[in-house]
């Protein structure tokens, strides 16, 4: 086995391990923790996959902004910590079954898929050229405009909603 | 090297995951994690299939970032409305919330 294989399968044991106890834990704030947990090996993973800034803005994004946005809403709403109420409502009977056969669906698709090396090594000016592509009238400029927009609409509109009346 | 399968497998169980939280927690802010962790396994493919069919593109990346920032208005918006729903009726428990319910 190569270093780069036993580092994927270490970060995919992370990232996996971590998502099972997010949805397995009981008590939400444990689940919080370890959904950063997660994140953080799905970062690693995007080192592997060679794309540093991904893997930084996961970093920034989810565990620096979306995480701790979590983090804060189980604080405000804290009332589920005793132990009479079960994490899991009575449909996790036929949720399990459903999840596990796509999940068993999926790889099997996957499985066999694929290339087993990449097309072509990284670019060295791969960052440099989707940072021009993102603001370049004939690549993505507009599609990028559209979802700053968005972005803008969806904080206004949660400070609207979240304001106290 | 690793081959695009092992990612691709390692995303399908993410998201499967992902999934099984959204059915079956509680708590509205779990559901939501468990989104979150569905959103993470689909960029996981994105960037997997820019990295191993066209690396030499931007394509691939661009949209990871776009899920990226739909995912944090998602957020955003989600516990916007979950914070609200706490206010009035003292709750986050997804069966308890039935004000729509004739």
């Amino acid at each position: 086995m190569t270093l780069e294989q036993i580092l994927f399968l270490l970060f995919a044991a992370i990232t996996l391990g971590a998502a099972l106890m997010v949805v397995l834990r009981r008590n939400v704030f444990h689940a919080a923790l370890f959904m950063i947990l997660s994140f953080f090996g799905v970062a690693g993973l995007y080192v592997l996959l060679e794309a540093p800034f991904l893997a930084a803005v996961q970093l920034i994004i989810y565990i620096g902004g979306i995480a701790i946005l979590i983090v804060f809403a189980i604080m405000l709403t804290r009332d589920l910590m005793n132990p009479n109420i079960p994490g899991a409502i009575d449909q996790w009977k036929w949720a399990a079954p459903v999840a596990l056969l796509l999940c068993a669906m999926l790889i099997w698709m996957a499985l066999g898929w694929g290339r087993a090396t990449p097309a072509a090594p990284v670019p060295d000016n791969s960052l440099h050229l989707l940072g021009r592509t993102l603001v370049d009238a004939e690549g993505l400029a507009l599609p990028f405009e559209v979802a700053s927009v968005l972005l803008l609409v969806a904080l206004i509109g949660a400070v609207t909603v979240a304001r106290e009346r | 090297m690793v081959p695009q399968s092992w990612y691709l497998v390692v995303a399908a169980v993410l998201f499967c995951i992902g999934l099984y939280g959204v059915l079956a927690r509680r708590n509205a802010i779990a559901v939501l994690m468990g989104v979150e962790l569905m959103l993470n396994a689909v960029n996981l493919n994105l960037v997997t299939f820019w990295r191993y069919q066209e690396p030499t593109g931007v394509t691939g990346q661009a949209f990871a970032l776009f899920v990226y920032l739909v995912a944090a208005a998602e957020a955003a918006v989600g516990l916007a409305l979950i914070l609200t729903i706490w206010r009035t009726r003292r709750t986050v428990v997804l069966e308890e919330i039935d004000l729509l319910k004739g």
